[in-house]
């Protein structure tokens, strides 16, 4: 099976006067997650709406598992998981029935749907209410029952624009959860997302766009070395506080350790040089060290003062 | 964090990675179809609408029955053609603004438009889907107004006195319902809210056609073949004595006394039965293409 595949392709989108994307040239490919990121009126949804044909580009065209979305829409969506604009679900109806419907639309096999639907709807916590009239439903639900409709069919590509929206934060939690286990399950994800802790957490890479120009896409680790002017920085968190300063000379003596910052008893911040695969070695040194490693992630400061400062050059 | 990803991914779906095969444009139309008829019979304005024709269906039995020495005493031909004629009309009207009014206005107003242009559809299966249902919501109400009179009939003439011109009567009437149906809905896919919508084809059916119609041919004295409205006429001439079956309307010129010795001529029109039909074809297939290649171009920003 070849890795699943988006691309934009010279993507320009004009209302009136207004240029909202401007020739776009973005290639996502393989098994990750990308997240899209930009203030508001940056671009983002109108990429995804493109993306999905609901709006119709001014130039360039966009593809999905290399089948072009304008030319063969039809096709192009069938292998593709959409969530755009939290859509409202027919109110008289009940997950259930809403989801059936997407599934027959998508032609999901009869014998395969219903174990299915009650699938995605334990995976987005509603099983519970699965008979239950829509209409009734707070916003946050309703997100759910939008989610589970992107999954419905399994997809090799989703496209999410801003699927926390309305959650509460366990709801959150619970959608980062879905996002990895499609990456495990080699799905591309492509996702728009105003939370940067939520990018930093479930992304493999970054695209930023601002005024309708993308400004760059890379890997998290690049991104942050990149632009912060040095090696990636690097986040460990701790199951207890760290006893002495020897143990934090000790994690500065690392291979690829450049700097080393105790941040909160519980948390050390660290330059690292190792790039991608060192970080591996990095973690299972951490390990050796028995000072109680819980987590190792891009700081949320780190993207947050890239982002600020990309956007602030574009002013 | 470990054990908690595990536990997620324990519960993620076991879907076999077989490529579904999309059904055919038909095959969606008619699952659309399906669901979106079972939410117009679950939804709260068809059981207003229900209620309304119900309401009609109560007065007229309740006139007939206290006018029942003049309206019982004549033909069932002649009962048909006043409450059948008279009436389904308005029906049909109603119906159509009811479930045609926002059908296409309120998939961007209420953003229920976006759980379906995700999919693999073409937007043209999402109005011909809508389309059908509508048209189906509408129908049942027809019907139970039909159903109505015929319990009226049966309880005066007896149920073997139907007369044969209430077949055509009915089907032309459901060609009017496709005609006003594919009318309402080119409006609504000018709007991107609801309201607008609504109010537009409230008014333009209730009143704005008919207004039309009385000025092309109180004014202009010209039959007023180009209003939809006028063609529902035809829905009663099946029941007149002398059927005008033609592509050509009837023509009815009416002095009427102005003032002392003055008089002045009211022409009006009544649509022939095989013109009141083409007209009603000529609409339904005009303002489908039209609402069709519309809804194409629509987007969902």
């Amino acid at each position: 099976m070849t890795a699943p595949t988006i691309e934009a392709t010279g993507l320009t989108k004009r209302f009136g006067n207004f240029t909202a994307l401007d020739h776009l040239e973005l290639k996502l490919e393989g098994a990750k997650c990308v997240g899209f990121l930009g203030p508001n009126g940056a671009g983002k949804t109108t990429t995804l709406k493109m993306l999905t044909d609901m709006i119709f580009p001014t130039a360039g065209e966009c593809f999905i598992n290399g089948i072009s979305v304008q030319a063969e829409r039809k096709v192009a969506l069938a292998d593709a998981g959409v969530l755009i604009e939290s859509p409202e679900i027919y109110p008289s109806l009940t997950p259930r029935q809403a989801l059936q419907m997407i599934a027959d639309l998508r032609g999901l096999p009869a014998r395969d749907t219903k174990g299915r639907i009650d699938e995605v709807l334990s995976e987005v916590k509603m099983a519970d209410w699965a008979d239950k009239r829509v209409g009734r439903f707070s916003k946050g639900m309703k997100q759910r029952i939008n989610i589970a409709a992107a999954l419905v069919h399994d997809p090799d590509v989703v496209i999410l624009d801003e699927p926390a929206t309305g959650l509460d934060p366990r709801g959150m939690a619970e959608v980062r959860d879905i996002v990895r286990g499609l990456k495990k399950r080699n799905r591309l994800i492509f996702m728009s997302s105003h939370i940067l802790q939520e990018v930093v957490d479930v992304c493999d890479e970054v695209a930023l766009i601002d005024k309708g120009k993308l400004l760059f896409y890379d890997t998290l680790a690049n991104v942050t070395s990149k632009f912060a002017g040095g090696n990636p920085t690097i986040d460990v968190g701790l199951a207890r506080p760290l006893g002495s300063e020897s143990a934090l000379q000790d994690i500065g003596a690392l291979p690829g350790v450049t700097s080393c910052t105790l941040l909160e008893p519980k948390r050390i911040r660290l330059r690292f040089n190792g790039g991608p695969d060192g970080r591996e070695q990095l973690l299972a040194s951490l390990v050796e060290l028995r000072i109680g490693v819980t987590s190792l992630s891009e700081p949320v400061s780190a993207l947050e003062e890239i982002y600020l400062k990309q956007i602030e050059k574009g002013d | 964090m470990a054990a908690h990803e595990a536990s997620a991914v324990a519960k993620l779906p076991t879907a076999p990675r077989t490529r579904l095969q999309v059904p055919g444009s038909v095959n969606q139309v008619l699952k659309l179809t399906r669901a979106q008829f079972g939410e117009y019979l679950s939804s709260r304005r068809f059981v207003i609408l229900v209620g309304i024709v119900i309401a009609i269906g109560g007065i007229l039995t309740a006139v007939v029955a206290y006018f029942r020495s003049s309206l019982v005493s004549s033909s069932s031909l002649a009962f048909y053609g006043s409450l059948w004629g008279g009436a389904a009309g308005f029906v049909i009207v109603l119906a159509a603004v009811f479930f045609g009014g926002d059908a296409i206005a309120g998939e961007f107003q209420n953003k229920t438009g976006y759980f379906l242009m995700g999919l693999p559809i073409r937007r043209s299966v999402v109005y011909v889907g809508k389309y059908i249902a509508a048209l189906l919501a509408s129908l049942c109400v027809l019907f139970l107004f039909l159903v109505i009179l015929l319990a009226n009939g049966a309880y005066y003439y007896g149920g073997n006195a139907l007369p044969w011109q209430l077949l055509p009567s009915v089907l032309l009437a459901v060609v009017y319902l496709f005609a006003v149906l594919g009318t309402t809905f080119l409006f609504s896919s000018l709007f991107k809210t609801s309201a607008y919508g609504f109010v537009l084809t409230a008014i333009l059916f209730l009143f704005g056609f008919t207004l039309l119609q009385d000025l092309v041919q109180g004014l202009v004295k010209m039959e007023p073949w180009m209003v939809i409205s006028y063609a529902s006429s035809a829905i009663g001439e099946v029941f007149a004595p002398t059927v005008n079956w033609g592509l050509g309307g009837t023509i009815v010129s009416t002095r009427i006394p102005t003032g002392p010795g003055r008089f002045d001529t009211v022409t009006s029109y009544t649509s022939g039965v095989a013109e009141g039909l083409a007209i009603m074809l000529a609409y339904f297939l005009i303002t489908g293409v039209v609402g069709l290649l519309l809804f194409e171009k629509e987007e969902f920003a």
